[in-house]
């Protein structure tokens, strides 16, 4: 199907499944442990032999010599893979990384081996056996260090021109009656998700199969293909349930590679667990940027001229991370100047993260608006408001295909009783806490991709949705079910879904807050044509067939659905694509995000007492997962603001903090009431189901409204995130 | 991990002996922190000697209206104690301010005296530890260290010791009891169990080998208000930045340690004689010679600001 013009009346739109706050129907064997996650695939059969990887001990280097005979002489050692054993290895297309080093390192703990053995324990004993000798080379380590020499980034497929010119920015920033003119940085960030990258691989000749946990199944397939260099045909992935990925598990990383050479070498299944302590250098991350973002304003507040310049570093080839992207469309402003540069650093890939570019591009350019709001002596809602657009101010003849973004900004400033907040900073205590409001936009921009479904209509009347879209707990399995259910005119419990298999109809998986609102289409596609199916099968007239109540109704005409099952399963492959839509119209996600903070105004320790987020993303296809997204975002936006940082050791080349005591993200006595509403809206442009994601617009302004807040409880602007005590102990209010 | 033995001991001087005739062996109690350093090899013990049967799970009352603390009495139970509760305040909200309830339900409060440091180099065995590896080096110093030690440190290691409830212990005057392979029992004081590090950073306390904790003691209740001030960039489940137990009379007199700052629980007996004057004036001689790096000198200030905190809660 293809959807190249704003979607009218469609079967959606009844919204007596759609729509509705349904829980998740994967709930209950979540709730019992029954769930199979990766590494709990215990039915496979098979003698399943365990896999540990050895990381590298330097940050950059070279493998001098390694000897794996202590290892192999160890108990219940079957195979040990090194880049002398693994055979040649490619890379994938979305990460840049190697997955095993040798004889160059290009990074700490990148995989130096895997070690198969019986047990786990015996694997793990025996990779400390391997003895590896290091040749370390100087490394680059310090993004400061480099920003001044790094040129702006080659084109890059995602996150648009590393380098827009719009009007004339110096002449009208020079201009400018009141102007701000700061850095802000953000470090390096973890995606830190609950269940770890784990993977079993099981040979079958030629063929591999892999239960594994990723975001894409198909750039899985994709990515596995290029690095063993074996045809897509010969692999199968299975992410039937993912326990967290936050874009950390969005295609193939060193479990998956490693337990399929693993598998292998030992002729056996292999169970490859990631561990805790790899994690973070082993794998990709949010990489560290720093933002320099000047304003220049009229003293009305609207905005003559935007510069937001981002510096960040990478493995060679790699990308920025593209903190620019929301600045594009925010706010109005008729000379705009966006720069991304780019250097060579020997640490852990970047790469996606939530919201990549949207989440730490807001960090600075929101709390670059604050300060802008506090010098023109407005309030930091009104400065949003005078600075909507309801134009691409890049492109002013292409709208936006929906903007409630001052909608967000009046509801929410009204739910949040803004109207209380503290006039000037530092003004107001409750007992010995400072209590301070802040509040920032969210963007996020709403992608939607070609993806297809399979439908089966069984005998039974029951209705069978195939598609490799995953669910990393999101709610994935509920919204496709929601979707077959409304089309097809029958109840929840009459649907199944079945995710998470390569061998089903792709989609663009879960990533980039495209998920939800493509893997719908792509099951409305595939109904329609069942639904034509049906409607063939049973002599009925098509114009004005309803499928309702189970059954299907014409012209005073009432069948029963399964009855056109009657004589066998009735199955429909189809998938949507997308015409220029998405050129002629901007569309985005539009949000707001309110928080109070108190302040201890002894220690400085900040506690967030109420967050509030509004939320404008189309048709919400279920306010309960789609609240369960954004409380998970906000959640994300409170260890952002206040704690999450890997440190960087510029000395060895690491991130020092490579556990989850090291790397602090928020625990429940962190997390306050979370309130959330939602815009009542629908986006005809997007698809049928007139729906976006929600996902990651969650998170983007969340940290710099906290920091926000932050400033106004103390006084203390804090451009450095985390906002940490150290950072503006001394600089609090005296002691009364 | 490497491969060990492991046995069950009957008795303490069988654990004692057990453990002191072998080189290479430790005793385990609730395991919180020695399994997890021995997966990731930084603890390596050739044999284990499990004192979980050994009782010492009790706490009584002793004839000096004191307290003895099995040394296998949980972290859970130890704060729950009504006794302690009542009359060691600064003990319980030590102890609930620290881990988990997971962890505290497993923990035990010889174990939690004998925690290690939690200096990310030392979990790294690719990293140059003293602690871990004598005469290595120090990857930390020069490092990131944000977290570790202010005083009492050395050129060798800048470790601090991060457990809570000894911090309340320090300023309740504890005193650790101990008996060795040959049945000798000592009394060692709280202040004298763990070691400053100097250039013997392996070492963590004063306890020879095979030498078994059996219990903790608390001198008679000495009044006042209590508290546990625990400064920490997440609400829960992360260790002291810097934490304050103090007692305070109503005169304004009274005790404070502090943890988060250096080998051992830190506690001045000089600086708390200048209570009555404020917190600065504590921590002026509290942290007088300290050695801050450029990542931790703010646990100055904050300890500062934490005892001032804690003063004026006192006076309210």
């Amino acid at each position: 199907m293809k959807f190249d013009t704003p979607a009218g009346t469609t079967p959606i739109d009844r919204q007596t499944v759609i729509g509705r706050p349904h829980p998740r129907v994967e709930g209950p064997l979540k709730t019992t442990g029954t769930a199979t996650y990766a590494a709990e695939h215990h039915d496979l059969g098979g003698d399943i032999a365990y896999g540990y990887i050895l990381g590298a001990a330097i940050g950059k280097g070279r493998i001098a010599a390694i000897d794996t005979s202590a290892a192999d002489a160890a108990p219940g050692v079957r195979a040990i893979v090194t880049y002398r054993t693994a055979g040649p290895l490619g890379v994938g297309q979305f990460y840049v990384q190697r997955m095993l080093a040798g004889p160059a390192v290009d990074h700490y703990h990148q995989a130096v081996a895997v070690v198969v053995a019986d047990t786990f324990e015996q694997a793990r004993a025996a990779s400390a056996l391997i003895r590896v000798d290091y040749a370390r080379t100087t490394g680059s380590f310090d993004l400061s260090a480099q920003k001044a020499d790094a040129p702006i980034a080659p084109k890059e497929p995602f996150g648009g021109p590393s380098q827009i010119v719009v009007g004339d920015f110096d002449r009208a920033f020079a201009a400018a009656p009141v102007t701000l003119d700061e850095t802000y940085t953000v470090p390096d960030q973890a995606h830190a998700m609950m269940e770890p990258h784990a993977t079993i691989a099981r040979w079958d000749g030629d063929l591999l199969t892999c239960w594994t946990s990723i975001q894409q199944m198909n750039w899985g397939v994709r990515d596995l293909a290029r690095i063993l260099g074996i045809p897509k045909a010969n692999i199968r992935l299975r992410s039937p349930y993912i326990g967290g990925g936050f874009g950390g598990k969005g295609t193939v990383q060193s479990d998956l590679v490693l337990a399929a050479l693993a598998a292998r070498a030992a002729g056996r299944p292999v169970k490859l667990v990631l561990q805790r302590t790899l994690m973070f250098n082993n794998t990709i991350h949010r990489p560290k940027t720093i933002q320099r973002v000047r304003l220049g304003a009229g003293r009305d507040g609207r905005l003559t001229a935007i510069g937001h310049d981002n510096w960040s570093g990478n493995l060679a080839g790699g990308r920025t991370e593209p903190s620019t992207i929301p600045t594009r469309l925010l706010y109005r402003g008729e000379n705009r100047l966006l720069r991304r540069y780019l250097t060579t650093l020997d640490l852990a890939e970047g790469n996606a993260m939530r919201a990549p570019g949207e989440a730490p591009g807001m960090m600075a350019l929101e709390m670059a608006m604050d300060e802008l709001a506090e010098r023109l002596g407005m309030d930091p809602v009104d400065l949003r408001i005078a600075n909507d657009t309801a134009v691409d101010p890049e492109k002013p003849g292409r709208p936006f295909s929906t903007r409630a973004f001052v909608e967000c900004l009046r509801t929410g400033a009204d739910r949040f009783g803004w109207s209380k907040r503290p006039g000037s900073p530092a003004s107001r205590r409750d007992g010995d806490w400072l209590i301070g409001f802040g509040m920032a936009s969210a963007i996020r921009g709403a992608p939607i991709a070609k993806a297809g479904a399979r439908v089966r209509l069984e005998r039974s009347g029951r209705v069978i949705v195939e598609t490799d879209k995953t669910d990393l707990g999101t709610g994935s399995y509920t919204i496709v079910a929601q979707t077959a259910a409304e089309m097809m005119g029958v109840p929840l419990d009459r649907v199944e879904a079945r995710l998470g298999d390569s061998s089903f109809p792709e989609t663009p998986g879960s990533g980039g807050q495209m998920g939800a609102a493509s893997v719908t289409a792509g099951v409305y596609a595939a109904c329609a044509k069942l639904r034509d199916i049906v409607v063939q099968r049973l002599g009925f007239e098509r114009d004005d067939v309803v499928f309702a109540d189970g059954e299907v109704r014409s012209a005073g005409r009432t069948v029963s659905l399964a009855s056109a099952a009657r004589l066998g399963e009735l199955v429909a492959e189809d998938s949507m694509e997308y015409g220029d839509l998405s050129q002629r119209f901007a569309q985005q996600t539009f949000g707001a995000h309110f928080a109070e903070v108190g302040v201890d105004r002894y220690t400085g320790v900040v506690r967030v007492r109420r967050l509030l987020a509004v939320c404008a993303a189309g048709r919400i296809l279920n306010p309960v997962t789609a609240r369960s997204q954004v409380i998970g975002g906000m959640t994300m936006g409170i260890g952002a603001a206040l704690m999450e940082e890997m440190a960087v050791d510029t000395r060895f080349g690491l991130f020092v903090n490579h556990d989850l005591a090291g790397y602090e993200v928020p625990v429940h006595a962190d997390v306050p009431h979370l309130d959330v509403a939602f815009i009542d809206e629908v986006d005809p442009t997007m698809s049928p189901l007139k729906a976006k994601g929600v996902g990651e617009l969650g998170l983007t302004g969340v940290a710099p409204a906290i920091a926000n807040a932050v400033y106004n409880a103390t006084g203390v602007r804090v451009r450095d995130y985390p906002i940490t005590l150290d950072k503006y102990l001394t600089r609090l209010p005296e002691l009364t | 991990m490497k491969a060990f033995t492991y046995e069950r001991a009957k008795d303490a001087g069988a654990a004692a002996r057990a453990v002191a005739g072998r080189p290479g062996a430790k005793f385990i109690a609730g395991g919180t922190n020695l399994l997890d350093l021995m997966k990731i090899e930084v603890e390596t013990p050739t044999h284990l000697v499990d004192v979980q049967d050994l009782g010492f799970d009790t706490i009584v009352k002793t004839a000096d209206g004191g307290l003895r603390i099995g040394a296998l009495v949980t972290n859970t139970n130890l704060a729950a104690d009504a006794r302690v509760r009542r009359d060691y305040g600064v003990l319980t909200r030590a102890i609930v301010a620290g881990a988990s309830g997971q962890l505290r339900n497993k923990a035990s409060t010889a174990g939690n005296l004998l925690q290690r440091t939690r200096c990310p180099y030392f979990y790294d065995t690719n990293m140059a530890c003293n602690k871990r590896r004598p005469g290595s080096g120090c990857a930390a110093i020069g490092g990131y260290s944000r977290q570790l030690g202010v005083i009492g440190v050395s050129t060798s290691c800048i470790a601090t010791f991060p457990g809570d409830m000894a911090v309340a212990m320090r300023v309740l005057d504890a005193v650790v009891e101990t008996v060795d392979a040959t049945g000798a029992r000592r009394a060692i004081p709280i202040a004298d169990f763990h070691r400053l590090w100097g250039d013997r950073p392996d070492l963590d306390t004063v306890l020879k080998p095979g030498e078994l904790i059996t219990a903790v003691t608390l001198p008679r209740p000495i009044g006042g208000k209590h508290f546990y001030e625990k400064v920490r960039d997440r609400a829960s489940y992360a260790y002291a930045l810097v934490s304050v137990a103090a007692v305070i009379q109503p005169d304004g007199t009274g005790r404070v340690a502090f943890g988060g700052v250096a080998p051992r629980p830190w506690r001045v007996e000089a600086a708390d004689a200048l209570l009555p004057q404020g917190a600065a004036a504590v921590t002026a001689r509290a942290f007088r010679g300290a050695t801050p790096t450029e990542d931790n000198g703010f646990k100055l200030p904050l300890a500062t600001r934490a005892l001032a905190s804690v003063i004026a809660q006192a006076k309210a």
